[in-house]
């Protein structure tokens, strides 16, 4: 049987904690470039040009369509060398940013999905007040349909983030140490992968279930 | 830019000398369709119980099925890749334990992710299923056990053939949600067809080459799973509900 040595872990908290650092970092970028680019995206959409609508739903199907860990490398082993091309310089370590920038535009994709049904869930009466007002179309969607969409799509734009948070791990294809990433190295290190990997994940499953009942509770105050 | 494309590298003998590149692509594409395919067909049976557990009117069976669901849905599918891959093979009894860690690679790494998108997907399915038996009228159940079935017999003749029918469009996308997950079986070293891009990429110096081609198979079998889904779901549609979510 397997004998259990956590002996391990307790020494690579101050590791462990840096990695968690970056994982908040790339879940925070994502969060909020992908939620102000994917309203872009949606807006777009919806909107009456149709080259820009046109645009944003090729935009939109083709990072849907494409696994995560591919478009994570295309911005890792690919992206870059363009820029290299062009640039002709070195650029030092570009872990970290090809990441934030790989999470950031894959997000965006999902987010301006469910921004555009929220947008949609709007009356559409809504808009024709806003109109009737005087406001201009630009004004309407700013100062009267987007703050009700977001309000009523606030528990999914949530749930959203929870599963960006666990997709962060992914970077581990690109070497990139985030929590898991460091959990992973330390486990190899001291031959105890076992120990820390079963930890990576009950760290994961307490941060995401607790985050998921607050967003429960949420929902249940919104529709009442 | 300085870039020689040169697109016929996909016909230049390969590294290890067996067939082209190509045939590395068509690999890669032949292990990402396998491990879907028949991870999906473990997520439907899975998830299918599992879901059903969560809406029989029995308290312990819904907090197991609530549990797997909630365990499952909150733990990243990597961590849980590597548990599969890594941990358990420990955790097994003594000979289970070599028996596996005997098998060759392939099989080994095979196995993990196969059982592990597997599972991670029922969990998802497992869901969908719980929200269609919920959505249909109380009157369907009623009725069923006033004709005098059984419960088992309500829910195999009766809701779950209607919640099927209910949430294919939500199980489409999670179908076309297993062939993007299968890529991080990549982490483990399974070829499969993400592998393959860094493959070529590291083997023949045409990455654009390579990526483009990768990404294009991926964009494939979204749009064949799409349009099959499609079909399916016309012809099976309930006249009458609105469709899903």
């Amino acid at each position: 049987m397997y004998e259990f040595d956590w002996s391990s872990i307790p020494g690579a908290l101050p590791l462990l904690l840096k990695g968690m650092l970056i994982t908040f970092e790339v879940t925070m970028t994502a969060i909020v470039v992908g939620i102000v680019w994917g309203t872009l995206l949606a807006v777009a959409r919806l909107g009456h040009n149709r080259v820009l609508a046109y645009l944003a739903t090729a935009y939109v199907n083709l990072f849907r369509s494409v696994p995560l860990v591919m478009v994570i490398l295309w911005f890792y082993l690919i992206v870059p060398q363009g820029l290299k091309a062009i640039f002709g310089q070195n650029m030092g370590d570009i872990r970290l940013t090809s990441a934030l920038v790989a999470f950031a535009l894959f997000e965006a994709a999902y987010y301006s999905e469910i921004i555009r049904a929220g947008i949609q869930s709007v009356a559409k009466g809504q808009v024709s007040a806003g109109l009737a007002l005087g406001l201009t179309s630009g004004q309407t969607m700013r100062l009267i349909v987007l703050p009700q969409a977001f309000r009523n799509m606030l528990p999914l734009l949530l749930t959203q983030a929870i599963i960006l948070f666990q997709d962060t791990s992914l970077v581990y294809v690109i070497g990139l140490s985030d929590f898991f990433g460091t959990a992973y190295k330390v486990g190899d290190r001291d031959g105890r992968l076992v120990e820390l990997l079963l930890f990576a994940g009950a760290t994961y499953f307490v941060i995401c279930f607790s985050v998921s009942r607050i967003v429960k509770q949420l929902q249940a105050r919104f529709s009442r | 830019m300085a870039y020689n494309w040169n697109w016929e590298v996909f016909l230049q003998p390969s590294a290890t000398g067996e067939g082209t590149y190509l045939t590395w692509l068509l690999e890669g594409l032949k292990w990402t369709v396998t491990l879907s395919l028949t991870a999906w067909v473990i997520a439907l049976v899975v998830g299918s119980i599992i879901g059903v557990l969560r809406t029989v009117p029995n308290r312990w069976l819904g907090l197991l099925a609530a549990v797997y669901v909630e365990v499952f849905r909150n733990v990243p599918l990597l961590v849980q890749l590597f548990i599969w891959y890594f941990v358990l093979p420990e955790l097994l009894p003594g000979a289970m334990g070599d028996a596996f860690k005997q098998m060759n690679p392939l099989a080994q790494q095979f196995v993990s992710a196969l059982v592990c998108l597997g599972l991670f997907t029922a969990a998802r399915v497992a869901e969908q299923v719980r929200s269609g038996i919920n959505s249909l009228p109380r009157g369907q159940k009623n009725a069923g056990l006033a004709m005098g079935f059984t419960l088992p017999q309500v829910y195999r003749f009766v809701l779950v053939p209607m919640a099927y029918r209910i949430i294919l469009p939500p199980l489409t996308s999670e179908f076309l949600n297993i062939f993007k997950n299968s890529a991080v079986a990549t982490t483990i070293g399974l070829i499969e067809l993400s592998r393959q891009a860094q493959q070529l990429v590291d083997f023949t110096a045409q990455p654009y080459e390579a990526f483009i081609a990768v990404t294009l198979l991926y964009l494939m079998i979204n749009v064949i799973v799409m349009f099959l889904m499609r079909r399916l779901e016309q012809k099976v549609r309930v006249p009458g509900f609105v469709g899903g979510k």
